[in-house]
């Protein structure tokens, strides 16, 4: 049997489709604005996320009202919810480029305090988990969420060190560092943020492929 | 939500098969059914649902041609057992239809109707009972002053609410129900299904429905039939939102059937 809801469900996973593009080169703008402390780069950033609030919106509005008409469940039902959580992960995402953005323009402002050394390997662990998320879900493939969650450990380990080196190495040594560790502490931070998001993404997309929790179930991926 | 620390079985289904002349109308199910829950069926028509439930108090047995395999264990004994006494059975195991059914009696008489053949006709017990049951069913403030009309004349709600109380006036364990709330409007319908949210606290109800919503919104335990085979059995919560079986999805999402 046909059902007219089928073509409202694919409607709804382009959008999210479409809204995961624009997220990923978002990210990957924000990173090249990182490395190039690009200004010029990080304005066109800040432009973008209007776009993608509206899409959240949109999104949200097309699965209350699949909700509402049509009473969906099981995988359909799985299916909308999630595409709920998914994009506001998504738009979080955007606005954690933004954040990196407005980092970019208060670094361009000042000499680099030191050369950036585990930022750049946070902020492409970053992208890759975002890319690698988007392609698991528009693959159904859970190996690669699972993959996904599994990189988010070794995320907040480069925080810490970023964090720790700033503090130790140049804020508590000397106070006039402070206002140029500061952004880069904030960076080191919005790229950890970025790769949380990525891992409850990853986790939507088990739940909305097997029906299995693995959120906040260390045990579950073994 | 069902409660999995005190689950207790009221009836348990084991193997049963039941045959119309050569065809095989139920094969081989096995359900476990809880006590004071809500256990749904559904199922698209002709898959087994209704053959299971009149199966239950042994409706089957006035149907010509029927024949049944297996066992269902209620109160400790298989219901098949030649010398079940069946006016007992079916007084311990009601059941509701689809379409009211009141006898052209006074609603008095429809209500009180099972104690006479059961033999109870003291004035006063009679009169308990009757009070008991339209109050289980809230409809006593409605009829009380008006017990000896004729039952034809109340609404299609009323009726299937005073065959409910004639059901409860015998004092059953179980409650079955054959799509009690087709024949009723959506407000009607939404009011039956929270009477039986407060019938459960003492009764344990099958339902039989075709309305997938209504098994969600009302029931503990859902069974799905198909080609008279129980296809999956579970918690309500778990057959709507994650079924194990492909065949399940296919039908609570509304794919097939």
């Amino acid at each position: 049997m046909t059902r007219y809801f089928d073509e409202e469900l694919l409607e709804l996973n382009k959008k999210l489709l479409e809204m995961s593009g624009e997220v990923e080169s978002l990210i990957g703008l924000s990173i090249r604005a990182l490395r190039e402390l690009s200004r010029k780069m990080a304005d066109s950033i800040i432009k973008d996320d209007d776009r993608i609030d509206a899409m959240e919106l949109e999104i949200e509005e097309k699965c209350l009202n699949l909700i509402a008409l049509y009473q969906p469940a099981a995988a359909d039902l799985r299916f909308v919810i999630m595409s709920m959580k998914i994009t506001t992960d998504l738009e979080r995402i955007a606005d954690l480029a933004v954040d990196i953005a407005e980092r970019v323009k208060e670094l361009a402002d000042q000499p680099l305090l030191k050369p950036l050394i585990d930022i750049p390997k946070l902020a492409s662990l970053a992208q890759g988990m975002v890319k690698d998320v988007i392609n698991s879900f528009v693959n159904k493939n859970t190996e690669l969420a699972r993959s996904v969650i599994l990189r988010d450990n070794e995320a907040d380990e480069l925080r810490n060190l970023v964090q720790s080196e700033l503090i130790n190495d140049y804020m508590k040594k000397d106070a006039t560092t402070v206002p140029r560790a500061i952004p880069l502490l904030l960076v080191a931070r919005h790229l950890e943020r970025i790769c949380d998001h990525a891992t409850n993404i990853a986790e939507d997309v088990i739940y909305l492929v097997k029906a299995e929790v693995v959120k906040h179930r260390p045990g579950a991926l073994k | 939500m069902a409660e999995m620390t005190q689950r207790e079985n009221i009836i348990e289904v084991k193997f049963l098969s039941v045959f119309y002349g050569q065809f095989q109308a139920l094969k081989n199910v096995n359900i476990n059914v809880q006590a004071r829950k809500i256990t749904a069926l559904i199922g698209p028509s002709g898959c087994g649902k209704s053959t299971f439930l009149r199966a239950l108090n042994r409706m089957n047995d006035l149907i010509e041609g029927a024949r049944t395999e297996g066992q269902v264990v209620f109160d400790g004994k298989d219901i098949f057992e030649p010398d079940t006494d069946l006016l007992e059975l079916r007084r311990k195991v009601g059941m509701v239809f689809q379409r009211p059914n009141p006898f052209p009696l006074s609603i008095f008489d429809n209500v009180t109707y099972g104690l006479r053949v059961h033999g109870q006709t003291a004035r006063g017990f009679m009169e308990e009972r009757l009070f008991r049951s339209l109050q289980a069913v809230n409809l006593w403030d409605e009829l009380q002053d008006k017990l000896q009309a004729n039952a034809l004349s109340l609404t299609g709600e009323q009726q299937q609410r005073l065959c409910l109380a004639r059901v409860l006036a015998v004092e059953p364990d179980v409650v079955l129900m054959d799509e009690p709330c087709s024949a009723l409007d959506p407000t009607a319908t939404a009011r039956i299904e929270d009477l039986m949210y407060q019938l459960k606290e003492k009764y344990t109800i099958i339902i039989v429905t075709h309305n997938m919503q209504q098994a969600a919104r009302v029931s503990d335990y859902t069974g799905y039939f198909l080609l008279g085979e129980l296809v999956e059995f579970g918690e309500t919560d778990q057959i709507f939102t994650s079924p194990r079986d492909r065949r399940t999805e296919d039908y609570v999402t509304g794919r097939f059937g």
